[in-house]
């Protein structure tokens, strides 16, 4: 699963900003998306760098998920560059961009709803596949390989996720917490070396989205990963992301470690409002 | 070794059948069989298009025409003097006439493959009814076009062409789109058909290359529907535009939606009930296709996901193994 080193990391946007350390995974650079006259987001400059967790924060229509469709390619950028491992990717389409090595989840569940658990996650090792459209009708030892692997492949990943149980249950038979995982190890199938995760925790119960966070950073480390995540409960950002992005309106308003983040002024004001104090205190 | 002497056997019982049928079958229940074989390659080959890749596609009828047409004029200008120079040589009438039925299946195919590429390319932006409608209109187009092509008969149809197709032939092309249809359906590029029906969004970000697979869906869909038409020509002996309206496509999506969307098992079995539940009524005269009607909505509405749901008929001795106890909870969760 390892990458190569990205080829002189990524140009790096306007000088004086803050420089990841190490290599940059994903960099965005004065990325712009318009929507007629609505800018979803504006001239975004944002650096991941390998093996880190970002958070993705902000208030309801801030452009958060817009962020995630401008790198999966759902959406070409107005403007800005979309640099992956030092390339450019703004333009390319989803599934090219997939099989590059970012993958996502996404925060209204879209499972294979009529496929069993086993068959989602074999789904996403489809990039993986040698064996072509011949091979699968007439059987060869080379299909046959490919599929075992697969499945094998799967059944590890559903057992990571604590699906294994569940790995022939149709996903649209699955409980919501078991959705969410099950996205998550669909997710990680692509073996992909960018991982976005849009709110994983949403709708789960403090104790279930506690779990999930500790599988979220063990999955993290296992798999050497990289991973820029959206969420809304600020208590579970706060607790396992080193570094967080704040975007308000399709702008960055602030950029730090949880603790400045916590203080910053133009959050308090744009996001967490009045009395987010005593919510952060605990 | 196995799989050639399956292959050996399966060849041998169609042969078999098509020697011994004629002579135990009156004619009448032998062309319904005929006719039920062509329906099951017309639904199965739908079924990829709509029940495997989710895409509404009401023009069937058009692929069918396309194949129908081509493979006849490929056995009334080329087929037939070379299935008379073959048998001239000295080569049985039999092998002779079945490979240039061979050759004329193939070529329809091909031709209804291409309409389907050009018609699948272009309507890829296009989801649910608007799909619908524009294969709805390319079927329309090609029964208006061959109205007005005098060369393949205008409005007056197309008489004369050889009357080839056995059973054999129509087991062969059954059997292969069944074949063909199960095993993709078992493979990584089933499940990404599966997946676009599903969620075409989540297929793509997974890296399922969906403009390619749902052009692939059709190709395969219309070559069969292409192959039936030719085997339906090659029958029929004769061939009319009106053999290919709208409510052709209506019917085999019909067999698809009745037999359960996806399901293989269940196109098969549809196909064969409706082509001969409109033959099983014949005595009920002009009631005949409002009972049709009403036994279609009963099973529809007692059984709204089809007859076999999207499940798979499985010989009961060819049970695969359970699938293996659950492997020892993995200690990362």
């Amino acid at each position: 699963m390892a990458v190569a080193a990205p080829p002189g990391g990524a140009a790096g946007p306007g000088g004086g900003r803050r420089r990841v350390n190490g290599d940059v995974v994903l960099a965005l650079d004065h990325v712009t998306m318009q929507f007629g006259g609505l800018k979803a987001v504006a001239e975004l400059d944002l650096e991941v760098g390998r093996g880190e967790l970002v958070g993705l924060i902000g208030p309801n229509g801030a452009g958060k998920t817009t962020v995630f469709n401008l790198i999966t390619g759902v959406y070409t950028p107005t403007h800005g560059r979309i640099l992956f491992q030092g390339h450019p990717i703004q333009g390319l389409k989803p599934h090219v961009i997939a099989k590059r090595g970012i993958t996502r989840t996404f925060q209204n569940i879209r499972l294979f709803a009529s496929r069993c658990c086993r068959d989602n996650v074999c789904i996403a090792e489809h990039v993986h596949a040698r064996a072509g459209l011949l091979d699968a009708v007439l059987r060869t030892p080379r299909f046959a390989r490919d599929e075992a692997a697969m499945r094998e492949r799967a059944d590890q990943l559903l057992a990571l996720m604590g699906l294994d149980a569940w790995a022939d249950v149709r996903a649209a038979e699955l409980p919501y917490g078991q959705q969410r995982r099950l996205e998550i190890a669909r997710a990680l199938a692509g073996q992909p070396s960018l991982l976005l995760l849009d709110e994983p925790a949403a709708g789960l119960n403090p104790q279930e989205s506690d779990e999930l966070m500790h599988l979220i950073e063990e999955v993290r480390r296992r798999f050497e990963l990289t991973i820029l995540l959206i969420e809304h409960d600020m208590r579970v950002v706060m607790g396992i992301c080193r570094r967080i992005a704040v975007l308000d309106y399709g702008v960055k308003i602030a950029e730090g470690t949880p603790a400045q983040i916590r203080t910053d002024r133009a959050v308090i004001e744009a996001y967490l409002g009045e009395d987010v104090h005593a919510d952060l205190g605990a | 070794m196995a799989r050639l002497l399956r292959a050996v056997a399966v060849l041998a019982v169609l042969v078999g059948l098509d020697l011994a049928l004629p002579r135990f079958l009156n004619p009448y229940y032998l062309r319904v069989l005929m006719l039920c074989g062509i329906s099951v390659i017309l639904a199965v080959s739908l079924n990829l298009i709509n029940g495997f890749t989710g895409q509404f596609s009401i023009g069937h009828a058009g692929f069918m025409a396309v194949g129908a047409y081509g493979s006849a004029m490929v056995s009334l200008h080329v087929g037939q003097h070379w299935a008379a120079a073959l048998a001239g040589v000295g080569i049985p009438a039999v092998i002779a006439q079945g490979a240039a039925l061979l050759v004329a299946l193939l070529a329809g195919g091909a031709l209804a493959g291409i309409a389907g590429y050009l018609v699948g390319l272009p309507s890829l932006r296009l989801r649910g009814d608007y799909l619908a409608i524009v294969t709805l209109g390319f079927g329309e187009i090609i029964r208006v076009l061959i109205t007005n092509i005098e060369a393949v008969g205008a409005a007056r149809g197309l008489p004369g062409i050889p009357p080839w197709t056995t059973f054999f032939w129509v087991g062969i092309g059954m059997l292969a789109v069944i074949v063909l249809s199960l095993r993709l359906a078992n493979s990584t590029h089933g499940r990404a058909l599966f997946a676009i029906r599903d969620d075409e969004v989540a297929a793509e970000a997974l890296g399922v290359d969906t403009t390619r697979y749902k052009v692939l869906a059709f190709v395969l869909g219309s070559f069969f529907a292409g192959i039936a038409g030719g085997l339906f020509a090659h029958y029929n002996a004769y061939l009319h535009p009106n053999s290919f309206t709208f409510i052709k496509s209506i019917e085999v999506i019909a067999m698809v939606v009745l037999g359960g969307l996806g399901s293989v098992s269940g196109s098969v079995l549809a196909a064969i009930v409706l082509t001969i539940l409109p033959e099983a009524l014949r005595s009920a005269q002009e009631w005949r296709m409002v009972i049709y009607s009403l036994m279609l909505i009963i099973l529809m509405v007692t059984r709204p996901q089809g007859l076999m749901g999207s499940r798979e008929f499985r010989w009961p001795w060819r049970h695969r193994p359970a699938a293996p106890p659950a492997p020892a909870a993995g200690g990362g969760a």
